[in-house]
């Protein structure tokens, strides 16, 4: 216990907390969009993840030519690059996401079977996708290249504004209020809530229900790639197992703000982040996820729902 | 699609007591001959390229089998989805690893412990955790599997990443030595132990418990409005599920001999998943076939070492595709009651 740790890096704490947690709004949404329509565990959605962080690594390494040891880009170069590559992975991630759909729930949804065989399956779709990655990248971890430099913007309370940093909270929030708007006032949007309040009646209304299933996967699997991009920029590096650990903690986070709920998911998240952030250094990186599992029970006992969680019956997205 | 799980019942119910007790009987030697089948030179194929047929029945299929009867109670006989099985399990080998190496009791002497601990840590998750419904549930049991692996590895007791190597083989039983050249003797106890708890299974469903999991299983609420105690039949479920996992982990332990923290990760418990459902949710032949198939064919087609666990995956999505209630599903208590209701 280091609690003086607080005191002296409070804000840069809350800075890394916040961009941590943002990814993981994304990733959460991700689980959320599948939740709010089917009511089930996307298991494969942690892979969908690395799928994207394999698919920036390639866009930056193969098709940009932009190999490891150079030096960061500037000016329009950046530009595109950032933009091309941020697309790809949304583009890698959205499709992969449709064909999970396709190859492992939408057979068995058909034949409304039972829940747990669609997660069985979704579980094997997941190590498929993992099993693969690891045998083209033969376990090693891949790296991708630097392309923004993180210069830093100034300091706010001890805390160091990174470009990169600034970047990825802007953007995160951005997608997530354009995902919001796209769900509160869309006609595909009033589609996705439809069938996530009630999968019959929505039929009834002569709502096409596999298109909306299929764009609730695409729209999750978009944010989780834009997830991943976001990590790459940051962290830099990526393994065939990377999805694991962070589609645990995105999974954590949508359950604490509530499952199925979008806003939900943005709290839920931020907190997530925030907690880990803290707990790392106040009690030690190892026991970063104990803490954040027990607070998790903690929160359940109160509110079994999750914090901005509605009652079962009243559904949302 | 044809029902095995219907065909057996139904060739069972025809048959009278003698005939059933000489099937039982004899299905029971050929099970207990099963080491032997493997020394033939036309049957050497069952040998893995990894390990010899009788290591391979006593890990992983014996203790997946074990593992696969103690988790079917929770998903499928209560419809309770566990995702961090695998925690008690852990509690059962380092217990077993920590009381043997440090204390003077034996294996046998630690099952009980190792039974109890694993229990009281089942009925403490279970206790503010199985309020809970349905996805909840799941994460909240992820969760625990992974800080029972976390706290192993972070702890001083545990040896951290090392494990704890060099456990003492358990004293013989019945004069027959168990140890790594008698894999054959492990492979009787494990037997003895999965039909212990097959017939364990057997009295409780047709008792109480079973029919307030069925229940359960069913319909919650309806349950509630019946009087059921859910909460308290929900932990009973939980814990006995725990208890049989913590069997197998000292058994486990006392079997590799040197336990480390990553034999005890999240793979392991969707693994053991896997076989309930795929074998056959609520079903214990479904469970037992499930778990034989999940543990023997990656072991036996090792030789395609790298996409070994490729192949698991697409025979997970395909077999989910085909049959969703697994191989041999549950289905014969429902029939059964309709029938009888049927003839009332």
């Amino acid at each position: 216990m280091n609690f003086s740790v607080v005191g002296g890096q409070f804000w840069s704490l809350m800075l890394s907390g916040l961009m941590l947690g943002l990814i993981y709004v994304l990733i959460s949404l991700g689980y959320t969009m599948v939740y709010g329509v089917l009511r089930l565990i996307n298991f494969a959605n942690s892979e969908i993840f690395m799928v994207a962080t394999f698919a920036a690594v390639w866009a930056e390494t193969g098709l940009f030519h932009h190999p490891i040891t150079s030096q960061p880009l500037h000016g329009f170069k950046l530009f595109y690059t950032f933009v091309a590559t941020l697309i790809i992975c949304m583009l890698a991630s959205g499709l992969t996401a449709v064909v999970v759909e396709v190859v492992a729930y939408r057979r068995l949804r058909a034949r409304g079977t039972n829940r747990l065989a669609s997660l069985i399956s979704a579980i094997g779709a997941s190590i498929v996708l993992s099993e693969s990655a690891r045998i083209l990248s033969h376990s090693r971890p891949q790296q991708s290249p630097r392309l923004l430099e993180k210069t830093s913007l100034g300091e706010f309370g001890g805390a160091n504004l990174r470009v990169d940093t600034i970047l990825v909270v802007v953007s995160a929030l951005l997608l997530f209020f354009a995902v919001d708007r796209f769900v509160n006032k869309t006609r595909l949007g009033k589609a996705l809530r439809a069938v996530s309040m009630s999968e019959e009646n929505s039929k009834l209304m002569g709502i096409n229900l596999n298109r909306v299933i299929s764009i609730a996967f695409l729209i999750g699997g978009l944010l989780t790639g834009a997830a991943a991009f976001f990590f790459m920029t940051e962290y830099e590096s990526t393994k065939y197992n990377v999805g694991f650990n962070l589609g645990l903690a995105a999974f954590t986070a949508a359950v604490l703000g509530g499952i199925g709920n979008l806003r939900g998911a943005l709290y839920g998240g931020i907190a997530l982040g925030l907690v880990e952030e803290f707990a790392a250094a106040v009690i030690g990186s190892q026991w970063k996820s104990v803490t954040v599992f027990v607070i998790l029970v903690l929160v359940l006992l109160v509110k079994p729902n999750g914090l901005f969680g509605e009652a079962i019956q009243q559904s949302r997205v | 699609m044809i029902n095995l799980r219907d065909k057996g019942a139904d060739l069972w119910e025809g048959w009278n007591r003698p005939k059933r007790i000489t099937f039982v009987f004899a299905l029971l030697v050929v099970i207990s001959l099963l080491p032997f089948a493997g020394n033939f030179s036309f049957s050497s194929f069952l040998n893995t390229p990894s390990a010899s047929y009788q290591d391979v029945l006593v890990y992983p299929i014996g203790m997946f089998i074990l593992m696969a009867l103690g988790l079917n109670i929770v998903v499928g006989k209560s419809g309770l989805l566990d995702l961090g099985y695998v925690a008690f399990f852990a509690i059962g080998a380092y217990t077993d690893a920590i009381l043997t190496t440090k204390t003077h009791l034996n294996t046998w002497q630690v099952m009980p412990i190792g039974i109890a601990l694993a229990m009281l840590s089942g009925v403490l998750l279970g206790l503010p955790t199985l309020r809970l419904r349905g996805d909840y549930l799941a994460i909240v049991t992820l969760g625990f599997g992974e800080i029972v692996r976390i706290v192993i590895l972070n702890s001083s007791i545990t040896g951290g990443t090392n494990g704890v190597a060099s456990i003492p083989n358990p004293p013989s039983v019945l004069g027959q030595k168990l140890d790594l050249n008698h894999s054959v003797n492990f492979f009787w106890i494990v037997l003895v132990m999965i039909l212990l708890v097959i017939w364990m299974i057997r009295r409780f469903t047709v008792r109480r418990p079973g029919r307030a999991w069925e229940a359960i299983r069913q319909d919650e609420d309806v349950a509630i409005l019946m009087g059921v105690p859910i909460l308290r039949y929900k932990i009973w479920s939980f814990s006995i599920g725990a208890a049989i996992g913590g069997a197998a982990g000292v058994i486990f332990a006392a079997k590799v001999l040197v336990i480390a923290p990553d034999m005890f990760t999240f793979n392991v418990s969707v693994l053991i998943l896997s076989c309930v459902v795929f074998g056959g949710m609520g079903n214990i032949w479904g469970v037992v076939f499930g778990a034989t198939m999940l543990a023997y064919v990656p072991q036996r087609i090792r030789f395609i070492t790298n996409a070994r666990e490729l192949v698991f995956g697409l025979v997970l999505i395909i077999v989910m595709n085909l049959r969703p209630d697994g191989i041999l599903p549950r289905k014969k208590r429902e029939k059964l009651s309709a029938r009888k209701e049927k003839s009332a």
